[in-house]
């Protein structure tokens, strides 16, 4: 081999890996610009409506009429709110107390069992469990407890069964990352088992377990297919946990369908303010996982 | 060698993607959208009108009635279906009627009330009648189950019972003739409203002023719960669409519209 071939070889594998490079880029950045695409478009179509109707009857105004220019979101926001925290006031004592007993009091080989088969559940469609939740759960509170069934409750426990495998995968991590010493400091110093859990674990845990939370509640929040089937999707402040509900989400996919000009807008508003609540969220999980991050160090 | 195959590629893609692009125009091409309602009745249209004459594609799209109204003024479809009455500058388009849907108001078949006044069912979907007592039945709370906001089974409904009274925001919301169905066929309590040729076995459709929800009773007009369906375009239809129409209008059209429980016009 020549002197000038090796040096042509050498210039085109060098040209070779400008080219992987700037492929590389190119995706890249297609992936964020899609996310730009998508946040100017929403913003885009979905705010110029909220200034002209005033922001303040849009997020305090509890009529949706679409037909009749009513565009106040209020009712799907109070919804989005309570079938969420229904869904944490079973989602996460559930979800934490499996957590706990996977990593602290179960053998290591119920946990190679249980911890595969709980984030499984994570990858059951929604609709499915919507479905469950029409055919079983709701004809159950109709029965048992009165009303129409379609309702906040029936919402909350569907949902609080989905953000489960959210919360116990990420509380297991964050409880197994914690360094043995804690736990032998503890059990040295004379605490039982579940004290050391209680006092020790659970507050060096802390942050790692507020992220599954809140990774859980974006979860919740976000979820649409099974709350349309379950939670009666009436435009309105529920009053009690048995009255049918509609959330942002449910709002949006339920009337997409045949919305046209202001009401197409009002629909991306919702959007807009969906946005806004899992954006909050987002960075309010992010900010507790790098404290996490810190802790661990 | 890299280059050659990626010729190759771009190659296979042209093959897929031009039957795509072209059409649609074309003589032997014609779109209808809009209305949910009527879609279905369409696509059966459709099917047997594209037997009878091979070669000739027609395609049925969604959407709703007022999108199908717009796509047909903007010139995206030869053909708009509308549930509604058209309303405003919309009247300015070509329309016919192409077959009448009645609605049915619908309850569980266990429900002991058989009939009750347009006035009652008016009161019921405001939110002011709220007790199944009050009509001769169980002490029970009504379930309301409406239909969302710009369907044009709710339009329609609107319209011909609540005039300008609201339907009260505290119903059920579905957004679809199959779900209000599947709710009001397992809920003893329920009360909703369905396109007449929907009603199955799982419900029964309520005698509304002294009329029971059939074709004879719509004819007579003693059934006030009717909506047409109806065919709009830009001007009179010519070509393929008005081949298209003129077989619907026909009596085998007709009929073939006539089994699945609409209306015919004649």
């Amino acid at each position: 081999m020549t002197k000038a071939t090796k040096k042509r070889g050498k210039n085109r594998l060098e040209r070779n890996d400008r080219l992987v490079r700037l492929a590389l880029l190119v995706v890249a950045f297609s992936a964020i610009s899609i996310l730009l695409v998508i946040t100017i478009f929403i913003i885009g179509q979905g705010t110029p409506i909220m200034f002209k109707y005033g922001l303040k009857s849009f997020l305090a105004g509890g009529e949706w009429y679409p037909s009749e220019k009513l565009f106040g979101l209020w009712p799907m926001i109070v919804g989005s709110l309570y079938v969420t925290l229904g869904a944490m006031a079973l989602g996460v004592p559930f979800g934490l107390a499996c957590a706990i007993v996977l990593t602290e009091f179960s053998s290591k080989r119920v946990r190679r069992v249980i911890k595969p088969v709980v984030e499984l559940l994570a990858g059951i469609p929604s609709v499915v469990y919507g479905f469950m939740g029409v055919i079983i759960l709701v004809p159950f509170i109709r029965e048992t407890l009165g009303g129409p069934g379609l309702s906040v409750l029936a919402a909350s426990i569907i949902l609080g069964v989905m953000i489960l495998p959210t919360i116990i995968s990420i509380s297991v991590d964050s409880l197994q990352a914690i360094p043995p010493s804690y736990r032998e400091g503890s059990i040295a110093l004379g605490a039982t088992k579940w004290q050391t859990v209680k006092m020790v674990l659970l507050p060096a845990a802390r942050s790692g377990i507020i992220a599954s939370i809140i990774l859980g509640m974006g979860r919740a929040i976000g979820e649409t297919m099974a709350v349309i089937m379950i939670a009666g999707n009436a435009a309105s402040v529920p009053h009690s946990i048995l009255d049918p509900v509609r959330t942002l989400t449910s709002n949006i996919a339920l009337e997409m369908g045949y919305a046209a000009g202001e009401h197409r807008q009002a629909l991306f508003a919702t959007g807009v303010i969906l946005f806004i609540i899992i954006m909050i969220l987002n960075t309010i999980a992010n900010v507790t996982a790098s404290r996490m991050k810190g802790m661990k160090r | 060698m890299t280059r050659l195959r990626f010729a190759r590629i771009l190659l296979a893609l042209a093959v897929i993607l031009f039957p795509a692009c072209r059409g649609g125009r074309s003589q032997t091409d014609m779109t209808l959208a809009g209305s949910t309602s009527i879609q279905p009745f369409a696509d059966k249209w459709a099917e047997v009108f594209m037997e009878k004459r091979p070669g000739m594609g027609v395609n049925v799209q969604g959407g709703g009635s007022s999108a199908g109204i717009q796509a047909c003024k903007s010139g995206a479809c030869q053909i708009g279906m509308s549930s509604r009455e058209l309303k405003g500058d919309e009247k300015d388009l070509f329309e016919i009627v192409v077959a009448r849907d009645g609605l049915a108001v619908i309850v569980h078949p266990s429900n002991p009330v058989r009939g009750v006044k347009l006035a009652d069912v008016k009161q019921i979907f405001s939110g002011d009648l709220r007790n199944w007592k009050l009509l001769g039945g169980k002490d029970r709370e009504m379930t309301v189950v409406t239909r969302e906001e710009g369907s044009g089974t709710r339009g329609a409904f609107q319209e011909l019972v609540m005039g300008k009274t609201r339907i009260y925001r505290g119903a059920i919301t579905e957004d679809s003739n199959g779900t209000v169905r599947e709710i009001v066929a397992h809920d003893p309590y329920s009360i909703g409203f369905i396109s007449l040729g929907l009603v199955n076995e799982q419900v029964r459709a309520l005698v509304l002023d002294g009329a029971s929800a059939n074709e004879e009773h719509i004819r007579d007009g003693s059934y006030k719960l009717v909506r047409p369906f109806l065919f709009v375009s830009l001007g009179e239809p010519a070509g393929l669409a008005k081949e298209f129409v003129d077989f619907v209008l026909s009596a085998e059209g007709q009929a073939l519209v006539k089994k699945e429980g609409l209306i015919t016009v004649k």
